[in-house]
């Protein structure tokens, strides 16, 4: 059945992505790639990969965007970009074949391969990107939210996450049910003031971006500079001889 | 959009199969049409075969062709399904109308009502076809008021001018009046699709790469957004897909080729086919349906390759 579900659980899984801390280290995409070879939805095909033109399927890719603000200032955003699992997922709603689905209990949008015909509708339903076609197997594939994982019983609880998430160096991707308005993840984006991805779109995705901060002020960053300063002259921190061949030497 | 051959051949030529069809029952339920063995023959089988050639072919660019019966089951929500559902129930009505002009030779009473019914199915499908495209909330140039439009008045002509071929090989009395009704329609169809094509080039999309990654203003400072960074060294499946660009490179070029192949041509072929009937007006028929043919097929192959998906603005464009 591909009309969204009528009585849709409160639970909303899904991804709060903190760009102000993301490095851009495609950590979480080489993960993604890693364990989804080899779950739900395997194999992730790659073509032709250690050729003149690699291809193959993703389900997280990062993207750097550059910044230019109008007082000047410019900075680099490193941008990952998965599935959002929204609410109003159009990418569900045009499938002809009931193939793609949005789970009522958790939310999580996910493609049945037994069923997939290969349209791409879907595909081009999506304004995110994120659904991916697999020519090899010729069916349709998307970010599951690791639902093989999340649930998994045979894995320690702080494991089940998905795999973006557990292997995130910087801490910048978070998991949590965004239903919840108590939840870690929904009280972080209401610190932060997290926001949606084109919501003009109207999709309603449920995955949120946490902006980078603003650069601090040149005269912040002065004081902040000032204590670090104080202590290399006075040297307070440094060991015995240290202080001593200071003291000789300042003589 | 990446413009793929097989849907390309399958909305041009069901398109036209149905729009012959659609006029074939029309025509019979208004008793313009001579319920002819011979020429039920050619038009039912020239219509049913490029029905069925334009069904064939988009199942090519499936990647599981032998799982399409499944797009039946979909219809409460998707478009395609429902193209996929009257597509099917179309052959119903048209079978017996067919039957009942080439078997029984009747196109009136009973026959012109089932005629009736047919070219109603014939209707809801291109309807069906058009709306696949025009719900697409992702492409500004498809989900405009004109693609709708654009699909039916094509459809009606390019059945229409084989209407007019057909009438003209049989030396039908219809001829002459219904080649100045395609005359008109074919006017119509011009101004459709130039109010199409005026429609994309104003329209500036409502999303852009600063609402694509939020990144609009940090703090409290407005800025602009570029990508720096693609997030793999190679195209991938979004960027061959979503992001075909040639076109747009020969935009201009194209839709000069499609207006004249597609409805200047065939406009004064009709036209001389009025002025010199016989021989001659079977052969300017014929040369306004083979031209339109590619004149059409132009104009699809714009319709896609033309749209932008704002998926396009994660990978460098600023607007869509």
């Amino acid at each position: 059945m591909t009309s969204l579900p009528q009585n849709a659980g409160p639970v909303k899984l899904g991804l709060v992505i903190d760009l102000d801390i993301c490095v851009g280290c495609h950590a979480c995409a080489v993960n993604c790639k890693e364990w989804n070879a080899s779950g739900h939805s395997a194999p992730l095909t790659d073509s032709d990969p250690y050729g003149a033109d690699p291809a193959g399927v993703w389900f997280n890719r990062i993207h750097s965007f550059e910044v230019v603000q109008d007082d000047g200032d410019s900075r680099t955003v490193h941008f990952p970009k998965s599935c959002l699992h929204c609410e109003e997922a159009p990418c569900v709603t045009v499938c002809p074949t009931g193939a793609s689905y949005k789970r009522a209990e958790d939310g999580i949008v996910l493609v049945n391969a037994e069923a997939c015909i290969g349209c791409k509708l879907c595909s081009w339903a999506c304004p995110y990107g994120a659904r991916e076609y697999d020519a090899d197997a010729g069916v349709m594939k998307k970010c599951t939210l690791c639902v093989d994982k999340i649930y998994n019983e045979n894995l320690e609880p702080r494991s089940r996450v998905p795999a973006c998430v557990s292997t995130c160096p910087a801490g910048a991707r978070h998991f949590g049910d965004l239903g919840d308005p108590q939840s870690e993840v929904s009280q972080l984006v209401a610190a932060r003031g997290g926001y949606e991805l084109m919501p003009e779109q109207g999709c309603k995705p449920v995955n949120r971006y946490l902006p980078p901060r603003p650069k601090q002020k040149p005269e912040r960053a002065g004081e902040a500079a000032a204590p670090a300063a104080a202590a290399i002259n006075h040297g307070d921190s440094a060991g015995l001889l240290a202080r001593w061949v200071d003291r000789m030497l300042s003589r | 959009m990446h413009p793929a051959k097989s849907v390309i051949l399958f909305t041009t030529a069901s398109g036209a199969g149905y729009g012959l069809i659609a006029w074939l029952g029309v025509l019979a339920a208004l008793g313009l049409l001579p319920a002819d063995r011979g020429f039920g023959l050619a038009a039912f089988g020239l219509g049913l075969g490029l029905v069925v050639f334009g069904l064939l072919s988009s199942t090519l660019h499936l990647g599981h062709p032998e799982r399409a019966w499944r797009a039946l089951t979909q219809w409460r929500s998707s478009w395609l399904s429902r193209e996929g559902v009257a597509a099917v129930a179309t052959f119903l009505p048209v079978g017996v109308f067919a039957l009942y002009w080439v078997v029984a030779q009747s196109n009136s009473g009973p026959a012109a009502a089932v005629g009736l019914l047919a070219s109603l199915c014939c209707l809801v499908t291109v309807v069906c076809t058009a709306m696949i495209y025009a719900s697409l909330k992702t492409v500004r140039a498809w989900s405009n008021p004109w693609t709708l439009p654009g699909y039916l008045v094509l459809s009606a002509l390019s059945g229409a001018l084989l209407v007019n071929l057909l009438l003209q090989l049989w030396a039908l009395p219809l001829a002459g009046a219904f080649a100045w009704a395609v005359l008109a329609l074919t006017v119509l169809a011009i101004g459709v699709k130039l109010a199409y094509w005026q429609a994309i080039d104003q329209d500036r999309g409502i999303s852009s790469a600063e609402s694509a990654t939020g990144l609009g203003s940090i703090g409290d400072a407005p800025g602009k957004v570029r990508l720096l960074e693609a997030p793999h060294s190679e195209a991938n499946y979004l960027m061959q897909e979503m992001g075909f660009r040639i076109a747009r490179k020969h935009a201009a070029k194209l839709r000069r080729i499609a207006l004249l192949a597609g409805f200047l041509a065939p406009f004064v072929l009709v036209a001389l086919g009025l002025a010199v009937p016989g021989a001659a007006g079977i052969w300017a028929a014929l040369a306004a349906v083979v031209l339109a043919g590619v004149g059409l097929a132009v104009e699809r192959w714009l319709f896609f390759a033309e749209a932008k998906h704002v998926v396009t603005l994660y990978y460098g464009e600023s607007r869509a």
